[in-house]
């Protein structure tokens, strides 16, 4: 297991992507902690599992725009935990609705919650990470922050804004031998996915070569690996995990 | 004062791997100890660990010397 004894905070990990990243990073060894801020019923399901498999894990509460949540959370994990070797900034929401019609509302949402959410996070788990001269940053931005997608001008500015964040941080954070990098899914099947209309889900079929929705496992897989040793020399990229469908 | 200096400066020593007698009041982390942003940052977070008191940001961008460093910690007691 490559990630024995290690420390993860996963935010936004009671559903989809969040939960299988924070139960393969406990398959391969991690304690976890699994962040929400709606779903606890389905955030405690995702420590037990985890719990069964033998890691440690506990269910923490944070809506992660929010700076004094966010500053006892890191607290509450590093308490448990003893120390933070990965971060996971997964969590995020849409407010889809075209450019025309969509509400300031709508865009400070999104914007909140999935550029600044990560910036809050990362800035509070840097301290910990600094002195362990060790750490591992992963921030999920998503296939539409590189090609756009119409309805998703808030949604694709702030995944867009997390690749620009992902270069910074890895850049501000490398002497510590922290790495930060991002990975930009394509289709998922999840439940963000899954509010999709039938012939909108038909139509980016069609744009993807390798013929069908990616899983959140196929996330997972790669998360694990850049939270690893073995990814090492592996700093601010972007792993685009999309069937193909952006190149 | 001579305590505070002592435990400042020992902390400087480990951190930045400079000679003890470079460590004068009037030194730039920066200028004179060869320390980069990153470094100052975590001098930073090291003296709030070792004088269990917490610098805010704001306190934290004013301190550039030694004798910053010191004074400031001196004024927090």
């Amino acid at each position: 297991m490559s990630l024995a004894g290690k420390a993860a905070l996963v935010t936004g990990a009671s559903r989809g992507i969040g939960r299988e990243i924070a139960l393969e990073l406990a398959r391969q060894g991690a304690n976890v902690a699994v962040n929400f801020s709606g779903s606890e019923a389905k955030a405690n399901e995702v420590v037990d599992e985890i719990k069964a498999l033998g890691q440690e894990a506990f269910a923490i509460k944070c809506n992660v725009s929010n700076t004094e949540e966010v500053s006892e959370m890191v607290k509450a994990v590093i308490e448990q935990f003893g120390r933070l070797d990965i971060l996971v900034n997964n969590a995020g929401i849409t407010r889809d609705n075209l450019l025309m019609r969509m509400k300031e509302e709508e865009w400070d949402d999104v914007l909140n919650i999935n550029l600044k959410g990560v910036f809050l996070v990362t800035k509070a788990v840097t301290r910990q990470m600094m002195k362990q001269r060790v750490g591992r940053i992963i921030n999920i931005s998503s296939v539409v922050g590189e090609s756009g997608n119409p309805g998703q001008a808030n949604y694709v500015a702030a995944k867009a804004g997390v690749i620009g964040l992902t270069k910074t941080t890895a850049k501000e954070l490398a002497s510590r031998n922290i790495t930060v990098n991002a990975i930009a899914p394509g289709f998922i099947t999840t439940d963000m996915t899954d509010k999709l209309p039938e012939d909108v889900k038909a139509e980016m079929l069609k744009q993807i070569p390798l013929a069908r929705l990616g899983e959140p496992k196929d996330i997972a897989k790669a998360a694990a690996f850049l939270a690893s040793d073995d990814s090492a020399y592996i700093t601010g990229q972007t792993l685009h995990i999309n069937g193909g469908m952006v190149m | 004062m001579a305590e505070v200096l002592e435990r400042v400066t020992k902390i400087i020593v480990d951190r930045l791997g400079v000679d003890e007698s470079q460590v004068k009041l009037e030194a730039s982390f920066k200028d004179d100890l060869g320390a980069d942003s990153l470094d100052v940052v975590e001098l930073v977070m090291e003296l709030e660990d070792e004088f269990d008191m917490e610098i805010s940001d704001e306190d934290a961008e004013k301190i550039s010397t030694v004798g910053d460093a010191v004074t400031y910690i001196e004024s927090q007691k």
